[in-house]
C-alpha cells in the first residue's frame, strides 16, 4: 500500500507529460464551425452583378450547394479561383459565391479578368449575411446538403488534395443519403 | 609598448557610481510607469447613447474572443473580423439587447470558442471544478499527512514502566 502512495507524484506526473505531449500535436488553428447542423440563415441581398435583384436563400438551387466566401482584398482567395472554375464543372455540386465586405466595383472586374465559375455571386457589403453563418475570414467554403442544412465549413483556399480529402466524401455521403 | 602608453585609467568614484544608479534606476522606474499606461488598442469611433452602453460594450468586447485570432479579445484585435464584430457588437448594444442576448448570438454563429468565460454545461464543468478537486485532494492529503505524523510521535513517546518510573522520580525530586 505504501509504495503504491509513493508512485503517486510520478503517475500524475506521466499522465500529465502524455497529456502536454498530445497537446503538442493538436492544430490550435483547427476550428469546428458552431453552424454545422444548423440551417443555412435567411437573407436578403443583391447579386454582385445586378444591384436591384434580392436574392434570398431560396435561390440557392441545387442539391448540393457550395457557397464559397471570397473577397478582392483576400489573397488566397485568388490561389484557389483557377480550382474553383475546376469545381464548377462537377455536375453534383452548384458553386455559389459570396462577396464578403468588398468593393463592387472591385469584385466586378476580378470576375470578368479571371472569370467567373459561379452560378452568381452574392453581395454582402456590410458582412451580414457573412456574420450570420460564422464566417471569420475568407477564403471559407460551406457545403450545404438537399434540405438546406450547413453540412461544413472549410477555413482556407481549396485545392486538389483538399477537394479530394475535404469535399469528395461528404459529397459522396450526400449523394447517398438523398438515394434514400 | 605603445599600447600601454595609451592606457588611460577612467576613474569613477563612489559618490559617481551611485548617482549613475540612481540615475537609470529611475529611468527604469518611470519607463515602467509610462509603459503601463500605454492602452495600444486599436480605435475606432463609436457614438453610444449614454455612459452606460459605453461601459457595456468595454467589458464585452473583452470577454468576448476574437474568432481568427488565437488569443486576443475583440477589444484588442485589429483584424478584420474583430473589427466588424466590434460593429455588430455596437449595433447589437444600441438596439438595446441584452448581455445574454448578445452572449447568446455570438456563440450561436462562432461556438464556445468566443467566449474567455465557458458556460457552465455538461463538457465545461471539469473546467470549472477541476481547481477545486485539486486544492480538496491537496487538503485531504495534507490532513491524513498531518495526522499520521502526529500519531507517530504519540507512539514514540510511548514509555516503557520502568522509564516511567524513572521519569516520575525526576520530576518528584524537586
Amino acid at each position: 500500500m505504501k509504495s503504491i502512495i509513493r508512485f503517486i507524484p510520478l503517475i500524475l506526473f506521466v499522465l500529465l507529460g502524455a497529456l502536454l505531449y498530445r497537446g503538442l500535436f493538436l492544430n490550435p488553428q483547427a476550428m469546428p464551425s458552431a453552424m454545422i447542423g444548423k440551417p443555412l440563415p435567411k437573407f436578403e441581398l443583391p447579386r454582385v452583378k445586378s444591384e436591384e435583384q434580392l436574392v434570398g436563400r431560396d435561390d440557392l438551387q441545387g442539391n448540393i450547394v457550395l457557397l464559397n466566401v471570397w473577397a478582392t482584398w483576400c489573397i488566397q482567395c485568388k490561389y484557389e479561383h483557377p480550382y474553383l472554375l475546376n469545381i464548377a464543372k462537377d455536375e453534383r455540386i452548384k458553386l455559389y459565391g459570396l462577396n464578403f465586405t468588398d468593393d463592387r466595383n472591385a469584385a466586378l472586374s476580378w470576375l470578368k479578368q479571371y472569370q467567373d465559375p459561379y452560378v452568381f455571386s452574392i453581395f454582402d457589403e456590410q458582412g451580414a449575411l457573412g456574420l450570420d453563418i460564422g464566417v471569420f475570414g475568407a477564403p471559407e467554403t460551406f457545403v450545404i446538403d438537399h434540405t438546406g442544412i450547413i453540412r461544413k465549413r472549410f477555413a482556407g483556399p481549396i485545392n486538389d488534395t483538399v477537394w479530394k480529402r475535404e469535399f469528395l466524401p461528404l459529397i459522396e455521403t450526400i449523394e447517398a443519403e438523398m438515394a434514400q | 609598448m605603445s599600447s600601454l602608453m595609451m592606457y588611460v585609467p577612467i576613474h569613477i568614484n563612489g559618490a559617481a557610481l551611485r548617482r549613475l544608479m540612481r540615475f537609470l534606476v529611475s529611468v527604469m522606474l518611470l519607463s515602467a510607469i509610462w509603459l503601463n499606461n500605454v492602452n495600444a488598442g486599436p480605435v475606432d469611433i463609436f457614438q453610444f447613447k449614454d455612459e452606460t452602453t459605453k461601459l457595456r460594450f468595454q467589458l464585452l468586447s473583452k470577454e468576448l474572443r476574437c474568432p481568427k485570432c488565437q488569443n486576443q479579445n475583440l477589444a484588442d484585435s485589429n483584424s478584420k473580423i474583430a473589427v466588424d464584430l466590434r460593429k455588430n457588437l455596437y449595433n447589437l448594444l444600441q438596439e438595446g439587447k441584452s448581455d445574454q442576448e448578445i452572449i447568446d448570438f455570438m456563440v450561436y454563429r462562432y461556438g464556445d470558442f468566443v467566449l474567455y468565460r465557458p458556460q457552465m454545461k455538461k463538457q465545461t464543468l471539469i473546467l470549472w471544478f477541476a481547481p477545486l478537486i485539486i486544492l480538496l485532494g491537496f487538503i485531504i492529503s495534507l490532513v491524513v499527512v498531518l495526522r499520521k505524523r502526529s500519531k507517530v510521535k504519540a507512539s514514540e513517546l510511548n514509555l516503557s514502566s520502568h522509564e516511567q518510573t524513572n521519569l516520575d522520580d525526576i520530576l518528584n525530586k524537586k
